[in-house]
């Protein structure tokens, strides 16, 4: 078993998680939570992969993809933002709104055959470092190094730009953001539609890039719901929520490989002669989600630090407190 | 005071618009389906008369329909609990399996007992299961502060993965352990272990617990100190804590109570309706998703305990008549649950539309000199999620 083609795989699996973790972060950051990830994700999964099959171009692909998720987004923007409903509910619809779409749409689909996928290259000269050039930049998809780009520009964009400095202020204190003239619902529109568009490119690399296919819900299996977890984990900051995506990507991959061989470390391997613990292995993902869960929220309580302070609330003008 | 009485007598008018809005949401929501359907090709007259009969046609197909609707009831019966506390418990598809489990294990190692006791005992079993389920997330939110819509969706995931290792191994059906198909299910329960049946249908005694049930959740929301506070620290915890609630143990409380009623409806279908426990190694398996539809029908019951029973009756009627819709017009049933998320979808928004008439009364009312004190905040206490 080689450590490093498990790395190398978590990479690219833990970039479905990284774009749908900085796409909630983008949406939470302006005050708005979406517990639709799931079902944004499979509206991408699917249109990528359907549109992929029809044109042949994985390109028009993660476009329709992140456009449909994009749009999809829209109806939990206008349920919470106009229409000032429950976050928590309207998120939740959407992910049943979002499976069922793409259930409905996405039937036959898996035995629609192959399609050309995503590009993977390396990239020359940093390919060359030993290990972490194979690790992160030998024979990835293109969507791999879209992601490592993400994180930087993501971070930028947040802590050192002017549209950056308007997007907390509307996550922290929108009626302030009001008074200065920044129009808070335009911007909440904006930032829920990005997120969608984000979820819809991470559904869009499931499909095209990381595991090809479609599975029906079984595509995304709960990434969104973890994805959801990151940002909390990431106590919404770009660079953590991507350590925390690649760490559980390559999670997810060392517990599919480390059941193919006989021998582990020297040792006989116990995952491979008791293909019971298999079940166990496949919860450590979300056992792991809520130790991390438990330890994040333990320092973000402590550190008084994170959250939105309007996360989760309404922006009514003219009332006060909010 | 004739004004006063002008007031209360529209007031009471509204009311019943308000009460009514949900009809609309679905009306709305299936008029959005038919131009789906209409999407896909198919006639959607057709399609909806379709699933009209699937669910109502006939004796047959309306104890369907009840038989479906029996978990969503109690699992909706769980939301009402949680949701009045303000907890999200999305968590009803693993404490519906927990709750399964230890019933099925209660109904097939204690053989030698009478049946009613063990039936007894098995319902217990699942009652207990799903509050442990429930329980965790809980003391999680309460005393970690981890947010429980997050925990419950991975106790779901870990459930659905225990489930899978237990009918896979310990407790496999012994005759399957032999065979190489090995198909992943429990034996089957003895004869005098099944719930009755309460007609020459599928309809079984499941349905009236959950009715009765009903009842009780209702008594204990609003009749009982234990209701009281959970909902009080559901509205407003600062105040709760002043009030010398502890606001910590009704959270867990809220979420325990809420697993319970999920675990009995785990309980409630193999002892209902399957008799055994089989995964085809996803939650919607064993649940049918009555996990996730139950939030939908206590959601569209407005979080009323004696609402949510006709809700779930509307939501299994839509599941079993989406089949019968599959076989006569072809379309995928996952339509339904697109159809589920679009009738949520316009109930909060509905709620938006009852906020604004809200507070169009008491504008009224307040312009009234001699209004008496209205009676909408504490309206509000009931209603709000």
């Amino acid at each position: 078993m080689d450590f490093t083609i498990i790395l190398q795989a978590g990479i690219a699996s833990g970039t479905v998680l990284l774009f749908a973790t900085i796409g909630e972060l983008f949406s939470e950051r302006a005050g708005v939570l979406n517990l639709g990830v799931e079902g944004m994700m499979l509206v991408g999964a699917m249109s990528a992969f359907s549109t992929t099959i029809a044109t042949g171009n994985p390109w028009l692909g993660v476009m329709t993809a992140m456009l449909f998720a994009g749009i999809i987004s829209q109806i939990h923007a206008y349920i919470v933002i106009t229409l000032q409903a429950d976050q928590v509910v309207s998120g939740l619809s959407l992910t049943f709104l979002g499976t069922g779409i793409s259930l409905v749409l996405g039937e036959g689909l898996s035995k629609a055959g192959t399609v050309s996928l995503l590009p993977n290259f390396s990239i020359p000269l940093l390919a060359q470092i030993p290990i972490l050039g194979k690790i992160f930049f030998t024979d990835q998809s293109i969507l791999v190094y879209v992601g490592y780009l993400l994180v930087p520009l993501a971070w930028f964009y947040i802590n050192r730009t002017r549209p950056g400095l308007h997007l907390r202020a509307v996550g922290e204190y929108p009626s302030a953001a009001d008074a200065l003239g920044i129009n808070v619902f335009r911007m909440r529109y904006f930032y829920v539609f990005v997120g969608g568009m984000l979820a819809g490119l991470a559904g869009a690399t499931i499909s095209l890039a990381v595991s090809p296919g479609w599975f029906s819900e079984l595509t995304t299996g709960g990434q969104g719901w973890i994805a959801i977890g990151l940002v909390i984990f990431a106590q919404w900051d770009p660079i953590r929520a991507a350590v925390g995506a690649y760490a559980f990507g390559a999670l997810r991959r060392l517990i599919l490989d480390i059941q193919g061989p006989l021998l582990l470390l020297g040792f006989d391997n116990p995952f491979y002669y008791n293909p019971y613990l298999g079940f166990f292995l496949q919860m450590l993902p979300y056992l792991f989600t809520v130790v991390v869960l438990v330890i994040g929220s333990r320092e973000a309580m402590r550190k008084r630090i994170g959250a939105p302070a309007a996360l989760g609330n309404p922006y009514i003008r003219g009332e006060r407190g909010k | 005071m004739p004004a006063m009485k002008k007031f209360f007598q529209s007031d009471g008018l509204s009311r019943l618009v308000d009460s009514l809005l949900p009809i609309f949401a679905t009306l709305a929501a299936l008029l959005l389906g038919a131009v789906m359907l209409f999407l896909l090709k198919v006639n959607p007259i057709e399609a909806y008369k379709a699933l009209w009969d699937g669910a109502f046609g006939s004796t047959n197909a309306f104890a369907e329909t009840l038989v479906k609707a029996t978990p969503l009831l109690l699992v909706g019966l769980g939301i009402c609990i949680s949701f009045r506390g303000d907890v999200i418990n999305i968590g009803g598809e693993g404490q519906m399996i927990i709750g399964a489990i230890l019933a099925t294990w209660v109904g097939l190692t204690f053989t030698g007992l009478p049946g009613w006791l063990v039936v007894t005992l098995s319902m217990i079993a699942g009652f207990l299961g799903g509050a442990i389920w429930g329980g965790i997330p809980g003391v999680l939110k309460a005393y970690f502060s981890v947010n429980e819509i997050l925990s419950t969706v991975m106790m779901n995931a870990i459930a659905v993965q225990l489930m899978n290792f237990l009918l896979r191994g310990p407790m496999i059906d012994p005759s399957q352990a032999e065979l190489s198909s090995k198909i992943p299910q429990t034996a089957r329960l003895l004869e005098i272990f099944r719930l009755p049946r309460l007609a020459p249908t599928r309809l079984h005694l499941g349905a009236l617990i959950a009715v009765a049930l009903a009842v009780l959740v209702y008594i204990l929301l609003w009749r009982t100190t234990l209701g009281y506070r959970i909902r009080a620290v559901g509205q407003n915890p600062h105040a709760s804590r002043y009030a010398g609630i502890k606001v910590q143990r009704y959270i867990v409380l809220a979420l325990l109570l809420s697993g319970a009623f999920s675990g009995l409806a785990g309980a409630t279908q193999v002892f209902g309706v399957n008799y055994r426990m089989i995964t085809d190694g996803s939650s919607s398996g064993f649940t049918g998703s009555a996990g996730f539809n139950g939030i939908v029908a206590a959601l569209f019951g407005q979080l009323h305990p004696i609402m949510t029973i006709p809700a779930s009756i509307l939501f299994g009627a839509l599941l079993v008549g989406a089949n019968k819709m599959q076989r006569v017009v072809q379309v995928p049933s996952a339509l339904v649950i697109a159809l589920n998320g679009l009738v949520v979808v316009f109930v909060v928004s509905i709620e938006f539309l009852r906020r604004r008439r809200q507070r169009r009364r008491l504008a009224a009312a307040k312009q009234n000199d001699e209004s008496p004190p209205s009676p909408e905040p504490l309206k509000q206490l009931e209603t709000g999620t």
